[in-house]
């Protein structure tokens, strides 16, 4: 069978403006225990790129620019 | 990242611990702590700087045996009760004694616990008998601290690999596993001369209500990899009907938790305000008596702080907020509810295994020895009771310093190459089709099924249909599971752990023809107990392929208990309600 992608909202939120992923970071990346995040080929910017979140917060307590906001999703609210 | 690529390391080591999360760390930690020349591998299939149940911290010891608040004895009685009898206390026993050597020893590393005024522990009651639960007011450092001493220790640390099989020698010895990168699908096979599982709870076996596969109460990672690579390699899995349901913040997958709000006179209420259980420490019986007043006109059921001094509900909110699941105060916010003001509405978990919070684990003794000779587990995975975070930490030691002295004595057990290959094949085949199923919806069946047919109470006929469902999902995953990239590749392994545990939950259940530890394991089939047959250990294994249950006596107490106490736990509900 065909496979396609079904839209979802994901709860993490990278400010594009503060995040110096194009400077070599990758912290948030390395540090996700669901392994989620990825650096964007297009933005050179971390984005979540798979919703498999635990809403558990390392990616944004660990970045050195404040840069990432996790946010409760929407099914949760 | 993500590119599957093809490759295959081959390393040696004298002590391989697979999972860093908590139990694992201490035992790389105190096995190079034990033989400085012992080269030991930490594997991890996160990151160990933020992996498993405290990777942001924890609020406090659940379970701490402290000099002046309580004794060994009294704890090893409590939890024996607690755990409805079904415990070999040699273990519960020994971690009482070596435990607050172990707080002394994370006190070292820097990690503070609350002390009153006079400089004493500020040991707090929330256990039905005894004095058990120290507060962590800097939590939030735990892995930084426990991160700095594995650096200095120079334990090997490899990161992003999962382990999917242990290889077993030709003497029966565990000699090794077999890891998957999870970026790139290459493979890592480890040679050693012991080998120490710390792989967490089975956390992704019941489905949250909330539709989010990962919005499990546990750290989804530990999708129970831990029971199942043990089940395939021959080891005994103890109590497994003795499912873990912990009670929640409802929608939220944070506890509620009645270890922090209750010693500041904090409870669980129902919806006419009045509290129904007398003590809220997690236990089988508690469990039942919430799930009774859930399903009863006076449900839901709540958490109740409002009735507290503003500036109490605040500090509690504040604890609750900011260490362990910090994203529970961003839930809250939105909700507009404020700890002070509204009773928090609470819910039930979904299902799993955990030996941390119930009983359901790999069988090991008082030195964390599996049955397979060699192999060790330690933490929520091993069976030691109710053992928590403090449990994980001094388990993971004991076995740590057993391991290494085990490595020592022997040389590496050689194993059959075949495994490799055949290993390779199977974790490979959902990369080797263009047409298929996505892991993800194979999980989502699963679990579904889990929640439909599994969670208590639990009915014979259903466990039975569940078990042809569940049949014909393998069948699906063996022939049809398809993996586009890395990522998907280890999602693809963990579901074969998801459905090997569903298997063995339900395999476990119908074997214990009774009912025991209140809702953990309520067959409404058999709804009484009966000590007369079933006072023992259910232990689970593989003959030849096939799963097998059989029974094994409880080791006879150390620390006896007495007619009149045995049932406490049971006697949780306040009959006449004020
Ligand atoms: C939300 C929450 C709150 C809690 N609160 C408290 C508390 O306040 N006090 C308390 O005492 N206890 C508490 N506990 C319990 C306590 O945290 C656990 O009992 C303890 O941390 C378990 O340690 P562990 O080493 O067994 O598992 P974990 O610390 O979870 O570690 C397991 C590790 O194994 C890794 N892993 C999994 N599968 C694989 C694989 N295939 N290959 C390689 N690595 C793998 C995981 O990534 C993880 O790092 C809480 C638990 C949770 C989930
Ligand atoms: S940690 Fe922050 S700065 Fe670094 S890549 Fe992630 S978002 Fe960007
Ligand atoms: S909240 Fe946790 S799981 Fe979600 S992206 Fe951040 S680190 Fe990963």
């Amino acid at each position: 069978m065909p496979i396609a992608n079904t839209p979802t909202t994901v709860p993490v939120v990278v400010d594009e403006d503060k995040c110096i992923a194009d400077k070599g970071c990758t912290v948030c990346v390395d540090v996700c225990p669901l392994d989620v995040l990825r650096i964007s080929d297009l933005t050179g910017k971390a984005y979540m790129k798979y919703d498999e979140c635990w809403y558990c917060m390392p990616c944004e307590a660990d970045c050195p620019t404040n840069a990432v906001t996790v946010n409760i999703p929407y099914l949760l609210r | 990242m993500d590119d599957l690529r093809a490759g295959l390391n081959e390393v040696d080591c004298d002590l391989l611990v697979i999972g860093g999360g908590t139990a694992g760390p201490m035992a790389a930690y105190r096995a190079r702590k034990k033989n400085p020349n012992a080269k030991v591998i930490l594997l991890e299939k996160a990151n160990v700087k933020r992996s498993g149940a405290i990777s942001m911290g924890m609020d406090g010891l659940n379970n701490a045996v402290i000099p002046g608040h309580s004794t060994p004895e009294q704890y090893t009685k409590e939890i024996t009760i607690a755990n409805d009898g079904i415990v070999d206390q040699a273990a519960v026993y020994k971690y009482a004694q070596n435990c607050y050597g172990i707080i002394e020893e994370l006190d070292q590393f820097g990690i503070r616990f609350q002390k009153d005024e006079n400089g004493e522990y500020d040991v707090k009651k929330v256990h039905h008998m005894g004095t058990y639960v120290l507060p962590m007011p800097n939590g939030d450092t735990v892995k930084k601290a426990l991160y700095r001493q594995l650096r200095r220790a120079r334990v090997l640390i490899s990161n992003r690999y999962m382990a999917t099989r242990l290889l077993t020698g030709k003497s029966g010895r565990a000699a090794g596993a077999i890891a998957v990168n999870t970026r790139t699908g290459e493979f890592l096979v480890i040679k050693a001369k012991a080998v120490i599982m710390c792989m967490g709870a089975a956390g992704r076996l019941g489905l949250p209500t909330s539709g989010y596969l990962y919005g499990t109460y546990e750290n989804p990672t530990n999708s129970g990899e831990g029971y199942s690579m043990a089940y395939h390699a021959g080891a005994k899995l103890a109590n497994l009907e003795c499912f873990q349901i912990n009670p929640l913040i409802k929608d939220y997958n944070g506890p509620a938790c009645a270890y922090v709000a209750g010693p500041f006179g904090g409870y669980t209420a129902n919806s006419k305000n009045e509290r129904f259980i007398e003590c809220d420490y997690w236990s089988g019986q508690m469990m039942q008596e919430f799930y009774n007043e859930l399903q009863s006109g006076k449900g839901p059921v709540f958490l109740k702080l409002n009735h507290l001094h503003k500036d109490t509900a605040d500090h509690i909110e504040h604890i609750l907020h900011t260490v362990e699941r910090p994203s529970r105060g961003r839930f809250h916010e939105q909700r507009g509810t404020k700890y002070s003001e509204q009773m928090i509405e609470m819910h039930i978990s979904e299902i799993g295994f955990c030996s941390g919070h119930s009983a359901s684990g790999v069988y090991v003794d008082e030195f964390a020895r599996t049955t397979v000779p060699g192999l060790y587990a330690a933490g929520d995975m091993a069976s030691v009771p109710h053992n928590y975070m403090l449990g994980a930490f001094t388990n993971g030691a004991i076995a740590g310093e057993h391991a290494i002295e085990f490595a020592d004595d022997v040389d590496f057990d050689d194993f059959d190459d075949a495994a490799t290959s055949l290993e390779q094949e199977r974790v490979l085949a959902p990369t080797r089709r263009d047409d298929g199923i996505p892991p993800n919806q194979i999980e989502y069946k699963i679990r579904r099924l889990v929640n439909d047919y599994l969670q208590p109470p639990k009915v014979t006929a259903k466990y039975e249909l569940c078990q042809a469902r569940l049949a014909e999902v393998r069948h699906d995953m063996e022939t049809q599971m398809m993996a586009r990239d890395a990522h998907e590749l280890m999602r693809s392994m963990e579901v074969a752990s998801i459905l090997d545990c569903a298997d063995m939950a339900a395999f476990a259940s119908l074997y214990r023809t009774e009912s025991r530890w209140g809702l953990y394991h309520w067959r409404s089939d058999y709804p009484g107990s009966n000590d007369v047959d079933w006072k023992c250990h259910v232990l689970l294994s593989q003959e030849n392929g096939v799963m097998t249950c059989e029974k094994k006596d409880v080791a006879p107490y150390i620390i006896p208990i007495g007619e009149d106490e045995k049932d406490a736990y049971y006697k949780q509900r306040i009959t006449a309600q004020a």
